[in-house]
């Protein structure tokens, strides 16, 4: 793999930028792997490149029916936090935030994390006693957080409208200094190419047809180019397309999927240096380094698989926005795109070994699992790699629907992710 | 936009008046008592993803609050029918298509 620097950019660009390296290979797939991974989207392919790196399983390979993080990883408003309220879910997404803090460095790409601070905003007194309660659990768990009055947030983000005489006015926000956004496609690209500097085969434009089980463990896939495809371990890390490819393993999954829109707006100004999230009213806004303002709110209630979100969902969102920030209002929306979201009836994800034997899943993400994709991907190589779950996937075993165990994180991290 | 048929008012309203309320025809257990842990879980929290044919529950909720029934596309997101509540599908997925 080609280093990327600072130096070599200068080299390069003598060479009028013509000669630079593809990022990854291209290959016709092996007969037979040690791990297969289907899906190759940020957390399938952080899985495949933690599984090569950290636990030296390179025979390795990653399917995906599109392309490379063309589905959910690039569809997604970037944002990243760990104010989780569990002890579970906290320990989980601390452990992606730890890596966030090093992996342009680790992965030798840029994926421009920009820890530029995270505020969730309460409207109401039991919005107020949830953030309490939510940052002191946070700051037991090692998560950085603080409590904000309007003054405050005023300070950080002069341009919303804090005062007394808006509808749901700012009562306070719960303050991550830590929490950011990152470039979603970088990260897919970042972990595919560092994958495939460690020999994971990458094959794109393939589909998973079917998985192949002989007496309840898992032998390998049958693909729609490849014909079948030998492993010794399959991980699932279809988010959407989930509850297909169980059905085909022969059990199911509590995930019902839904779209989940964003939109983007027309470059501006640089107004916002910072994450507004409101459960309340309901959306979250950023600016990209771009200059546009990058909106999301709520799934569509409905259960779809089409790649689109309905008029009224997108009305709600930016109903929110503009009641947030009034300068906002004639801001032009320039892109709107839905993606499919597995959300789980306690909106935390399923990490876990499954009936079939050799078979694990990755999924029930729902609408937050950006923020999560290296630690993710790092519990995940790790389950695969030694076949039991790692210490912090356990409690997010698939089982935990029949024996109760569950992380309600509804009512704790909000519905806004 | 969603149009949609409500059967008691026995008239088209848009979306924005209804409610998704998941899937349709969830029988509550008859000897709640005499469950086990996994068909309690699976009463309560397992639900149909289908990637084509779906029953659906909505309420017709800033309209007139009643509760009826949707077949729909998931994929397509085309609406195939609607029924009152007590009444069963006529179209209904072929086997293979359906979760």
């Amino acid at each position: 793999m080609q280093h990327y620097s600072g130096f070599g950019l200068f080299k390069h660009s003598l060479s009028h930028h013509e000669n630079w390296q593809r990022a990854w290979r291209n290959p016709t797939p092996k007969k037979k792997y040690d791990v297969i991974i289907v899906g190759g989207g940020g957390h399938g392919l952080a899985t495949a490149y933690y599984l090569a790196k950290q636990f030296g399983v390179t025979n390795v390979a990653v399917i995906e029916k599109g392309y490379l993080g063309g589905g959910n990883t690039a569809r997604n408003t970037t944002i990243v936090r760990s104010n989780y309220l569990w002890d579970e879910a906290a320990h989980l997404y601390e452990h992606a935030m730890k890596l966030w803090e090093g992996l342009s460095q680790d992965l030798n790409y840029n994926v421009m994390f920009s820890q530029r601070g995270v505020l969730n905003l309460g409207h109401t007194l039991q919005d107020m006693r949830d953030i309490e309660r939510r940052v002191n659990a946070n700051r037991l768990n090692g998560v950085d957080g603080e409590v904000l009055d309007p003054q405050q947030i005023k300070e950080i983000v002069p341009h919303m409208d804090c005062s007394e005489n808006t509808r749901y006015p700012i009562m306070g926000a719960s303050w991550q200094p830590r929490g950011g956004v990152a470039r979603h496609d970088a990260v897919a690209w970042g972990f595919a190419r560092g994958a495939d500097s460690h020999g994971v085969d990458l094959i794109q434009q393939t589909e998973v047809t079917d998985l192949i089980i002989e007496d309840g463990t898992v032998v390998g896939v049958k693909t729609n180019r490849y014909g079948d495809i030998k492993a010794d371990r399959v991980g699932c890390v279809v988010a959407g397309n989930s509850s297909v490819l169980a059905k085909k393993a022969g059990f199911e999954l509590p995930l019902e999927s839904h779209p989940l829109q964003a939109l983007v707006s027309e470059p501006i100004k640089p107004v916002l240096d910072t994450v507004v999230m409101s459960n309340h009213v309901h959306g979250y806004v950023s600016q990209s380094d771009k200059g546009d303002l990058v909106i999301g709110a709520g799934i569509d209630g409905y259960n779809g698989y089409g790649q689109r979100g309905s008029f009224p969902t997108i009305e709600h969102t930016v109903q929110a926005i503009v009641e947030l920030f009034p300068m906002f209002s004639r801001v032009r929306m320039n892109r709107q795109w839905g993606g499919i979201v597995d959300t789980c009836p306690d909106a935390c994800p399923i990490i876990s070994d499954t009936p079939v034997k050799n078979l694990f899943f990755n999924c029930g993400w729902g609408t937050g699992g950006f923020k999560a994709t290296p630690g993710s991907g790092n519990v995940f190589a790790a389950s695969l790699a030694k076949g039991e779950m790692h210490e912090l996937a356990k409690p997010f075993s698939m089982f935990r629907f029949h024996d109760g165990a569950l992380i309600d994180e509804h009512g704790a991290a909000g519905v806004a992710h | 936009m969603f149009h949609i048929y409500c059967p008691h008012c026995a008239e088209y309203r848009e979306e924005e008046e209804f409610h998704a309320s998941g899937q349709a025809h969830i029988a509550r257990p008859l000897d709640p008592e005499a469950c086990s842990d996994k068909e309690w879980g699976e009463y309560l929290y397992f639900r149909k993803n289908p990637r084509g044919i779906h029953h659906e529950l909505w309420v017709h909720a800033a309209g007139c609050r009643k509760f009826f029934n949707i077949t729909r596309d998931t994929q397509t997101y085309e609406i195939k029918e609607v029924y009152k509540i007590g009444e069963q599908p006529s179209v209904v997925a072929q086997s293979g298509n359906s979760k």
